[in-house]
């Protein structure tokens, strides 16, 4: 990756004079070369750059966190383009309007859209520069383009006997018109995408030359790390900075809106002035605040459905039959990525320069061009490697702190969080209660379902309104749930608990799919019914989501478990994806063991396989590991978790055997960042009742029975 | 004054003994492949090598690294010669987002110069490294690879 600077489009182009750089609209339908052509009042947006040595550069406007983008997209335009993926270049894109996401209207990494969002635009943008060399070529030697063909970045002749390379070709292409509708490969003619394997970042991320936010090294650059205050809603009156300036490699202390930052030399020299402040608080409210008083108000809201908005309401209420009730509970939990919030800003006269590891650019952008009072196109992002996402990077405040300390100390600054930071100033997975009741008709068929939803709100943090006070993201899994229930009653309690509500992947679902898929387990022993030929029958009409699940139950060998474990099996259908697992496990004590997991999914068209099932992997793990033992709790207003001696997540030691497999259904691809972390919590805890009878309603299991 | 040899090259650098090696490396020295991850010896983003141990940088004094030969990710191998895990970690495509994979990697090989073949039980009781991409299995996976060994246990 370069660090060039890169403002707008037309300096983007520059850097690569001599080459053939194309911009096509998101959409698919603004396309011009930047080339001598390029039109006044044309919105620049660029996928790639042919250069005369062969290389070519793929542009990224999603953020790499993990989940396979940076080869992902290039993987897609490389196929269209017809050339070999040795001969791609990354780059990620700057923050321009051309890479706002045309699903979003943002340049912004979420929701497991990357790939469902940009399928078509960046094969047009790789067949459309495909077109335009093999025009190239055809008025270079004079011949008509149907007759030409291309393999490898080479234009074949084959009635002449004669080739160009598409480095050869750039300066004739870019004179070239740009096509409306370049013909597509049909999926038989691709050779990379469902074929490449090989991630693009694995040799840098193995020998330590990936750069990551944190990796920042601008000249004249400082270290900050700011004191924020302990309780949500807390302010700071007063600070004595004393004894932090007595720190060697200290430099400033300053004011910004969210608290005390604290200037050095180093990293350790901030943290360490940091704990020699001696502050003052004006705590609000919250103070009073505690999980106890939380939980116990959540579960009387999902009990009453006081204050509720009706979601959905399906059929008919007060189906008569045999009922079920339950009562569920979720505690918050961290998003904890590797990588602790950062990032580096660079204020000037000039504008403002970012450099971050984000999932949000243009909200990135939008805000630092707030605090500094410029315009937004006077901020430059440059996206780094993030060290793990999860949706924790969609909020703008570790780059909004970079740019205040940047703006009030006029020097180039890297604002550095301690864990202790990032556990404690999250946007949490939010704490949840849920209250369900089931019918079963006198054949044990499911015929109603009554759901109350209490979370706080996930979409507003986000800016995002709401439609009549519901979340539709804090209701995922319960309002559009893929099981065909005749009368279904779904309500939505917006709790306002004051703890900061966040997006953490599969947000709402990870959540919902857990009370979803548990309780239509209860629903199956009570109709005593065999839980997969009970989710079967509610799937009569989803094929794909009857294959995962079948193919699941196949893999695990499903009503065989291994001697000595028990099984259980969840679905989840997330955003266009379909997942299955199946979880073998035993109970060591109290804590459920699992050994292994069979996990499935169906994203539609595969473009790497090998990303796919790292993702079913890893969001398996991650699920996992929020379900076993994770949990933020409140004392007092503040968080009284500090690190991963007490936020706990999985180490090698938990970490089940994963079988993982795709089901190709060649449909239009969805995504697989997400979903798979859904379905893991409900298959262990269906598990653990088919070990000891118990139903685990709580999330992490280690909560206390409710 | 502290002079530390880091990946056979000595620095004399004015920092305060009690400094964590992590930050005398990213901060002071420039190498940014060994990461911060935790503060407190939890997550091993931040493992480096003292002679022929792996150790947690961040919570390592500069002090007791000096007159010892420091090994970062950098020098762990060569792009010509990658050391047989690395090799391993790509074969298997072991990383997501990567930010753990130099501590898994440097905390991974300071075990095999004591254990040449881990069983899987091995890793599970000497790896304490967090992932939170879970990659556990794939590196597991890479770790037979890599010694021909890692029989499930």
């Amino acid at each position: 990756m370069t660090t060039i600077n890169r403002g707008d489009f037309v300096r983007l182009g520059s850097l690569f004079a001599g080459s053939l750089v194309l911009g096509f609209g998101a959409s698919g339908c603004s396309n011009q070369s930047n080339g001598a052509s390029q039109a006044a009042g044309f919105q620049p947006n660029a996928w790639l750059a042919v250069h005369p040595n062969e290389k070519v550069t793929i542009f990224v406007s999603k953020s790499e966190m993990g989940q396979g983008v940076a080869t992902g997209m290039p993987t897609i335009v490389a196929d269209e383009l017809d050339i070999p993926f040795s001969s791609v270049e990354l780059e990620f894109a700057p923050a321009v309007p051309a890479y706002v996401d045309p699903a979003f209207h943002l340049q912004i990494t979420g929701g497991s859209m990357s790939t469902a969002s940009l399928w078509m635009p960046l094969r047009t943008a790789g067949a459309s520069a495909r077109a335009m060399l093999v025009a190239a070529a055809a008025k270079q030697w004079g011949v008509d383009p149907s007759t030409l063909t291309t393999k490898d970045g080479v234009v074949n002749d084959a009635k002449n006997n004669r080739t160009a390379t598409y480095g050869s070709l750039v300066g004739t292409a870019a004179t070239m018109p740009v096509p409306k509708n370049p013909t597509l490969k049909t999926p038989a003619e691709f050779t990379l995408i469902g074929k490449q394997n090989a991630r693009i970042d694995t040799p840098h991320k193995v020998n330590g030359t990936a750069k990551y936010g944190i990796d920042t090294r601008v000249p004249g650059m400082k270290f900050a790390s700011v004191l924020y205050p302990p309780v949500f809603g807390a302010k700071v009156t007063s600070f004595d900075a004393t004894k932090t300036k007595q720190v060697p490699g200290v430099i400033d202390v300053v004011q910004i809106p969210s608290g005390v930052a604290v200037v050095a030399s180093n990293s350790w020299a901030a943290f360490q002035g940091k704990a020699a402040l001696n502050v003052t608080y004006d705590n609000g409210p919250f103070a009073q605040q505690n999980t106890a008083s939380l939980k116990s108000r959540f579960i009387e809201l999902a009990r009453s459905g006081s204050g509720a908005i009706t979601a959905v309401s399906r059929g008919v209420r007060n189906v008569s039959g045999k009922r079920l009730d339950a009562i569920y509970f979720g505690q918050p939990a961290a998003h904890a990525t590797m990588e602790p919030m950062n990032a580096t800003a660079s204020v000037t006269s000039d504008g403002v320069e970012i450099w971050a590891p984000t999932q949000t650019q243009t909200a990135a952008q939008l805000s630092a061009a707030k605090i500094a009072g410029v315009a937004p196109d006077k901020v430059q992002i440059h996206t780094t490697y993030l060290g793990g996402g999860f949706g924790r990077r969609l909020y703008t405040d570790y780059t909004d702190d970079a740019v205040a300390v940047s703006k009030a100390i006029k020097a180039p600054v890297q604002v550095i969080w301690t864990r202790e930071d990032d556990t404690q100033h999250d946007w949490y997975k939010p704490m949840g209660a849920n209250s369900v009741s089931g019918v079963l008709d006198s054949d044990g068929n499911l015929v109603a379902m009554e759901h109350t939803v209490v979370m706080d709100s996930i979409l507003e943090p986000l800016g995002v309104p709401l439609k009549g006070g519901l979340d539709a993201v804090s209701m995922d899994t319960v309002i559009n749930t893929a099981y065909a229930i005749p009368n279904l009653h779904a309500q939505y309690v917006n709790p306002k608990s004051g703890v900061p509500a966040g997006s953490l992947r599969a947000p709402g679902a990870n959540w919902n799919n857990f009370v979803m898929e548990s309780f239509i387990d209860e629903l199956a022993h009570a109709a005593g019914k065999d839980p997969l030929q009970f989710r079967l029958a509610l799937l009569e009409k989803n094929p794909r989501a009857q294959n995962v699940l079948r193919t699941a139950a196949r893999n695990a060998g499903w009503g065989s478990p291994a001697p000595g474990t028990k099984q259980g099996i969840a679905f989840g259908a997330w955003n266009g994806t379909s997942i299955a697992t199946v979880a073998e496990v035993s109970m060591q004590g109290n804590t459920p063991r699992v050994h292994r997991a069979f996990v499935v999914g169906d994203v539609g068209r595969i473009v790497n396989p090998t990303i796919v099932l790292q993702q079913l992997e890893g969001a398996t793990n991650y699920g996992l590991s929020m379900a076993l033992a994770s949990a933020i709790t409140i004392e007092n207003g503040a968080v009284q978790q500090h690190n991963f001696y007490d936020f706990l997540v999985m180490r090698m030691d938990a970490a089940p055997e994963i079988h993982a497999a795709i089901v190709e259904s060649g449909a239009s691809p969805t995504g697989i960042g997400e979903p798979a972390t859904i379905t893991i919590a409900p298959a262990v805890a269906n598990a653990v009742f088919a070990i000891n009878g118990k139903r685990a309603r709580n999330l992490p299991f280690s909560e206390a029975y409710t | 004054m502290v002079t530390l040899t880091i990946n056979g090259e000595k620095h004399d650098l004015d920092i305060p003994d009690d400094m964590p090696l992590l930050w005398a490396i990213r901060d002071v020295v420039g190498l940014t492949g060994t990461k911060f991850g935790c503060g407190v010896a939890q997550c091993g983003c931040c493992t480096v090598h003292l002679d022929e141990t792996a150790v947690r940088s961040c919570v390592t004094p500069v002090s007791q690294a000096a007159g010892k030969s420091i090994t970062t990710i950098e020098a762990l191998g060569t792009p010509e010669q990658p050391h047989p895990l690395q090799a391993a970690w790509i074969a298997e495509e072991v990383p997501q987002c990567g930010y753990c994979q130099s501590g898994q990697l440097m905390a991974i090989s300071g075990l095999l110069k004591k254990n040449p073949h881990p069983t899987d039980a091995d890793l599970a009781a000497s790896i304490t490294n967090i992932c939170r991409c879970g990659t556990y299995g794939r590196i597991r996976k890479a770790v037979a690879r890599a010694t021909g060994g890692g029989q499930a246990s």
